[in-house]
């Protein structure tokens, strides 16, 4: 079934174009991955299918469950089940992660309405998970982000993809950064969730953590377009040969 | 009233009226005074409160310096149009009243039931009576003020077995006239300010407590203040004497009803500490702050002051400032003590229109005495938000110790945040330390909190609770969860 349908879609930010006719389709139950050089148009892509503001659609679809994404409220969006985890998670001091996670999980149930969950029962689950993480309470009471490691930071958001549950979820370059032990962690904390009921769309610059959490599909995104789709070999072959033989003529993989 | 005009009007009130829910008035017939001050109205006060001639003569006192003064317009960074002193009624009670408060029982039950609607039980629960609304609730005792007199105070017996004094001042003048007569004017003298010198002519009720040496006082005391009346000043006076080595924890909150024309509070509190006492006094200003145009809302200027007396006293004050629309108020501290601390704990959220000219003294005299001031303000809309606080270190304050921080956070471009801090240090020996900065909500972190599901209003609610959490903390719990509900709703309509 499918999940997002983006069709050559087109945007700009400032009057700029940075995605010049992306096509890509996403069913549930797979996991795909966006590789490609830097400045492709990877963090754009996920960013905007978030809802950020700042960039323009000039054309093209996102179809998202059969709705039209792009008329959604980004909160719409994340309460449907749209998850991004970021990059560069923003730090807000004096708000514990636990905290915060309990407004967004509550503001999700709100939507959906359902009631709001109980302190206890949100604390048992929270501690659950973020154990899988290896996170422990002192993590989940300490502001936001705020003086997290790296590894920290991605772990904190995996943790909030856990809670979230989301249909559709986003990891941008979660492995930059990360030492392996980390990467590990967050790449089982990534498998755990696939689930035949939710799409996964993992942007990376590096091979490797395609290794843990192993792609059903590769595409390239250069210069503002997929130039090529493939499956989890692609990204060996990228590995090898970099992103150049895809940025100046046609893709040749199967 | 015209609450039965055209429907429009009414769903038109309904929708302002959810964004400050305390905005209804309880029709209810009043004793007012005539409009005006002069010093016939001083004796009608003083001959409907039965005061001895001591007080009377206080008042008169202060009456007659008051017109000879001039209202301070040029420090504070406020502006307003000129008040007009003789447009209020300076008394007005809720008719059948007496002045002493009486039993539960015999209060008017539309008077209950207001304060029902406010939130704050005037009922009396059994003491140990334990969990209330997910809360390890301890039961609070109250004292109602409505417009200027206090209609109720509860668990008054529990607290006389104890040797707790709480009851209005009113009753006070009587019961414990040398207690009031003593300490009354000892912290902030008539001669003090032009807002307290007039609060001193006209103070009609108050709350007064007295927690005698050794012992802690084993619930929360609070005061409720609302004004109802129309063009009525409201000018309470609050009196805590910890005696040695005694400690109390109190609680200050108020409402207005939302109306077009600007109503006047000018309160003092005076606190008195004696040796290794402690007092923790906690306020939740929720006046009236005026229409989004700012139209309406209360001038609130309020003179609070305390004086650490004995070694070892401490005094702390806590305030979330999100009403009015004007505030004018410095919780200040007089050091005096020996090895005595001065706390200052403040949140100032201003929206809209509002102005809040906002901050603190701490006037060390002592030896060793430590002062902390920690304060946030926020401003959005087209607000102003000035912390404007004083540190003054006297020479005898051999090994005084300061640490300030001021941190304010702006929402949208309209609005202004202002740090005006002042230091007089006269010991070589002394430590003050000031931080301050000024930031905005970022984009980043208004997206971050949206792809996590919240509302804009939702995240810059949480943003700004986060902001001010070292303050909040120092609230008793049972007032937290009420404040911080209250930043968010303040914010409301203030997208950046």
């Amino acid at each position: 079934m499918t999940c997002i349908e983006i069709r050559d879609l087109h945007a700009c930010i400032d009057g700029r174009p940075i995605l010049k006719g992306v096509t890509l389709s996403l069913s549930v139950g797979e996991v795909h991955a966006i590789m490609g050089p830097n400045g492709a148009g990877k963090s754009t892509l996920s960013h905007l299918i978030a809802g950020r503001p700042g960039y323009e659609v000039t054309s093209g679809t996102i179809r998202y469950d059969g709705r039209d994404l792009l008329a959604m409220t980004p909160e719409e969006r994340a309460c449907t089940g749209i998850f991004l985890a970021f990059q560069y998670p923003v730090e807000i001091p004096g708000v514990s992660t636990a905290t915060f996670l309990k407004t967004a999980v509550n503001a999700q149930r709100r939507f959906r309405g359902k009631t709001e969950i109980d302190a206890m029962q949100f604390s048992k689950l929270i501690k659950e998970k973020a154990e899988k993480l290896g996170m422990n309470n002192d993590m989940l009471r300490r502001s936001l982000n705020v003086g997290f490691s790296g590894g920290e930071k991605k772990r904190n958001e995996i943790l909030q993809m856990a809670m979230l549950e989301p249909r559709f979820a986003m990891l941008d370059e979660t492995d930059s950064g990360l030492d392996i032990d980390s990467l590990k962690i967050v790449a089982s904390g990534v498998n755990a969730l696939r689930s035949a009921e939710r799409a996964f769309l993992v942007i990376t610059h590096y091979q490797r953590l395609l290794e843990y959490i192993v792609p059903d599909y590769v595409h390239v995104l250069a210069e503002g377009r997929i130039v090529c789709s493939g499956n989890k070999e692609l990204a060996l072959e990228l590995e090898a040969g970099g992103y150049a033989p895809f940025t100046t003529h046609a893709c040749h993989a199967s | 009233m015209a609450v039965d005009s055209a429907d429009s009007v009414k769903s038109v009130k309904a929708v302002t009226d959810r964004k400050y829910k305390y905005g209804f008035t309880t029709d209810i017939e009043a004793d007012l005074a005539p409009v005006g001050l002069n010093e016939e109205i001083i004796h009608f006060i003083s001959q409907k409160k039965g005061e001895p001639s001591w007080l009377l003569d206080w008042r008169l006192q202060a009456y007659r310096l008051w017109i000879t003064l001039k209202e301070p317009h040029h420090w504070a960074r406020l502006t307003y149009p000129p008040i007009n002193y003789q447009g209020y009624s300076y008394y007005a009670a809720p008719r059948q009243s007496s002045d002493a408060p009486k039993s539960l029982d015999e209060v008017d039950p539309k008077l209950l039931e207001t304060y029902n609607k406010l939130g704050i039980p005037l009922e009396e629960q059994a003491i140990l009576s334990g969990v209330q609304a997910g809360l390890q609730g301890n039961a609070i005792a109250v004292d109602a003020v409505f417009d200027s007199v206090s209609v109720a105070t509860t668990y008054k017996k529990n607290l006389d077995a104890m040797g707790v004094i709480f009851c209005s001042i009113s009753e006070a003048v009587h019961q414990y006239p040398e207690l009031v007569q003593r300490y009354l004017g000892s912290v902030v003298p008539y001669t003090d300010n032009f807002f307290a010198t007039l609060n001193s002519a006209v103070f009609t009720d108050g709350s007064f407590v007295y927690v005698p040496q050794g012992l802690h006082c084993p619930m929360e005391l609070s005061t409720y203040f609302r004004i109802n009346e129309k063009n009525t000043g409201q000018f309470e006076r609050t009196l805590i004497i910890a005696d040695k080595n005694a400690s109390v924890s109190y609680l200050e909150g108020c409402t207005a009803p939302q109306r077009d024309e600007n109503q006047l509070h000018a309160a003092v509190v005076e606190l008195v500490a004696l040796d290794g006492a402690e007092i923790k006094y906690s306020t939740v200003q929720n006046w009236y702050p005026g229409d989004e145009e700012g139209r309406g809302g209360i001038y609130n200027f309020v003179t609070k002051r305390g004086a650490c007396r004995g070694r070892n006293s401490r005094i702390s004050w806590t305030q979330v400032e999100t009403g009015s629309a004007i505030t004018w108020k410095y919780p200040s501290c007089i050091l005096q003590g020996d090895q005595s601390t001065g706390e200052f704990y403040s949140v100032a959220i201003t929206n809209h229109y509002q102005q809040a000219d906002t901050g603190t003294k701490m006037i060390h005299i002592g030896r060793n005495t430590k002062s902390r001031i920690i304060s946030k303000g926020i401003a959005a809309g087209h607000s102003n938000s000035t912390y404007r606080g004083l540190v003054r270190v006297l020479p005898r304050a051999e090994g005084a110790r300061n640490y300030t921080q001021c941190d304010s956070l702006l929402i949208g471009d309209r609005c202004g945040a202002h740090t005006v801090p002042y230091i007089e240090a006269r010991h070589p020996s002394i430590r003050v330390e000031h931080e301050a900065t000024t930031g905005k909500i970022s984009d980043e972190q208004i997206f971050y909190c949206k792809q996590r599901c919240l509302s804009h209003e939702e995240a810059v609610a949480l943003i700004v609770n986060g902001f001010c959490r070292e303050v909040m903390q120092n609230l008793p719990m049972e007032f937290a969860v009420e404040a911080q509900k209250l930043i968010g709703i303040s914010l409301e309509g203030s997208v950046g």
